[in-house]
């Protein structure tokens, strides 16, 4: 064994994924197996008490999500992962591990909006209350940190109106109050931004989107740097006898991997959102061509937002990688290869001319959901960010005039020939209304 | 010589046989019980207990002291240290006079005087490592949690 540092594109291809021990299968083998037989009463009483490591039942863990767990790992510069069923249960799973009734987090107002309801409703409901600061402002973010804070979360380019978090600034503010900074990851991918080398302690993905990249099956990760002190004190979850592992303390017992183990161990196994093997094999073909996607959804994303900009129809464009942005600098240091193909724009005309807009497009599916390898429209006042109230609407960016873009894969000219037809249509909606 | 590398821990592993756990716990929720257990289950290394205060671990007989193994057993590989991070010079003291070929500091046990002492008599050190995580990691048992262990190859594993 060497100590090379391996490229992006070779990990890609090859961790978490080496030819199977078994068979010498070269592809990863897919195993839909709900469990996993002991090789003695010993070993099973080992495997339960975690005391070694191996396969019992696909809810904890399994041979090809650990697959997809470790890829992903790698590609983020994490110290492990961990699968879900989806992007939100990634988030539950993160934020249940470190914080519980009582306890309190802060938040980007610009957030993906499921995930501000799951933070405002549900895990208010829980007993666990959010903080949501506008625009991820640095100051606003220390001056909302309390004594039971147990997290700082943040997504790396807002859904939907595309800010661009400085992690850097964040990681230290929340550093110096012992807090961990979770970032969802999803619209940047390992590819585009790496938030643990900028400082963030845990990485969030709706794998769904870019890592899947087909629009083809939901799932959900978590990649932790390895660095944060969990067991310093302000995570008595981690650093104290665990009533939910027979009084393990995770943090003395695992160093660091205590974060990712007690979340499998703990909450994994209790939360029940297990991914299924299908979906990781599958999301495993995705990352092995990520870096072959992600700029080529950029450049598509670059053309179609300089072809908005232009255009008189369009109020408005919120693309980082616009020279106007006002996000500029900080996509060019923590999107130098491109600012993601998901952006919103605002249309003149306001709610009908968007309705028109929308009717009138032929290539472009309207749907809810971001990252296929075809190009997608949405309204998101009338439907991802419906259940935001009017204020957190305002805070997390949105009008009744925006619509949200994710650019795919598609011949750029003819995903602009569709825009065109769009905007002519928006047009005779306005005209007739003024 | 202090062992930074994965690549170098391996073989540390991959060229020892005999293990003493300075402060190895009979008590199965102690973090040293799991490493107990999981190496000498594994049946990678002859592992032993080096605890004054316990007779035996799983059938294991204790010693109470390095000097008592290395009466018995000769120089251990690696002597692997449980202890606070303050009795560290102590135990180093006692691995360099028992002759031991490495010191395997597990996490948090950080003590630079430690450290110096054992790295001047010409031992192998690590620190502030798991010796259950770095032998696993070589495995394949990291990988099934989902543990970035940075081995990529297209060699299949000789099991
Ligand atoms: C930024 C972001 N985070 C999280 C999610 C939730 O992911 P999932 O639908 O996989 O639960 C989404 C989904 O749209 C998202 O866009």
């Amino acid at each position: 064994m060497s100590d090379r540092a391996f490229g992006f594109r070779t990990r890609a291809l090859h961790a978490g994924t080496p030819p199977d021990p078994e068979t010498g299968a070269r592809a990863l083998p897919l195993h839909l197996s709900t469990a996993f037989v002991f090789d003695s009463t010993e070993h099973a009483a080992e495997l339960f008490a975690l005391r070694t490591y191996g396969n019992i039942y696909t809810r904890i863990g399994n041979p090809t999500v650990a697959a997809f767990e470790e890829k992903l790992a790698s590609l983020e510069g994490g110290i492990g992962g961990l699968a879900t069923a989806s992007g939100l249960s990634a988030q539950l799973i993160a934020i249940l591990t470190v914080a519980e009734a009582g306890d309190h987090l802060v938040a980007s107002a610009n957030l993906y909006g499921g995930t501000i309801t799951q933070f405002s409703v549900t895990l208010r409901r829980m007993g666990i209350e959010a903080t949501f600061v506008p625009g991820g402002d640095v100051d606003a973010i220390r001056a909302a940190i309390r004594p039971n804070t147990r997290a700082v979360f943040t997504e790396t380019i807002g859904n939907p109106n595309g800010g661009v978090a400085d992690i850097a600034a964040i990681a230290d503010v929340a550093h110096a109050s012992g807090v961990p900074l979770i970032v969802d990851n999803t619209f940047a991918t390992p590819y585009l931004c790496r938030p643990i080398e900028h400082g963030a302690d845990v990485v969030i993905h709706s794998a769904t989107k870019f890592i899947g990249g087909h629009g083809t099956v939901l799932g959900g990760a978590i990649v932790e740097s390895g660095r944060f002190p969990w067991g310093a004190g302000r995570h008595p979850l981690l650093s104290t006898p665990s009533p939910g592992y027979h009084g393990m303390n995770f943090a003395e017992t695992f160093g660091e991997y205590a974060f990712l183990m007690r979340a499998r161990a703990e909450l994994l196994r209790d939360v029940g959102a297990a991914i299924s093997p299908m979906n990781a094999w599958l999301l495993v073909q995705g990352l092995e061509t990520l870096a072959l996607r992600m700029p080529a959804h950029v450049a598509n994303a670059q053309k179609v937002a300089e072809f908005l900009h232009g255009r008189d129809e369009v109020a408005w464009v919120s693309y980082a990688g616009l020279p106007d942005s006002e996000e500029r600098e900080r996509a060019a240091r923590y999107l130098p290869l491109g600012a993601g193909a998901v952006f919103t724009f605002g249309l003149r005309g306001g709610r009908d001319a968007g309705r028109a807009f929308i009717e009138a497009l032929q290539l472009w599916s309207h749907l809810a959901n971001v990252g296929d390898a075809k190009s997608l429209v949405i309204h998101p006042a009338s439907t991802t960010h419906q259940q935001l109230s009017d204020d957190e609407l305002v805070a997390a960016g949105i009008g009744a005039d925006t619509v949200r873009l994710s650019v795919g894969l598609e011949d750029v000219d003819d995903l602009v020939w569709d825009l065109e037809r769009g905007l002519a249509a928006a047009a005779k909606v306005a005209a007739v209304r003024a | 010589m202090i062992l930074e590398t994965a690549a170098e821990r391996r073989e540390l592993m991959d060229r020892s046989r005999t293990v003493a756990m300075v402060g190895a716990s009979p008590n199965p929720t102690r973090p040293s019980y799991f490493v107990f257990s999981y190496l000498r289950t594994r049946g990678k290394f002859e592992v032993t207990p080096i605890n004054p205060a316990t007779a035996e671990i799983d059938g294991v007989k204790s010693y109470p002291s390095l000097a008592a193994y290395a009466a018995e057993h000769g120089a251990p590989d690696i002597v692997d240290v449980f202890r606070k991070a303050d009795d560290a010079p102590q135990v180093a003291r006692e691995a360099i006079a028992a002759g031991a070929k490495a010191i395997w500091f597990q996490y948090g046990v950080i003590n630079d005087e430690a450290i110096r002492l054992a790295d001047d008599a010409g031992l192998a050190v690590v620190v502030d490592r798991c010796i259950k995580v770095e032998s696993a990691r070589f495995d394949g048992g990291l990988s099934l949690s989902g543990m970035n262990t940075g081995v990529l190859t297209a060699k299949r594993r000789v099991r």
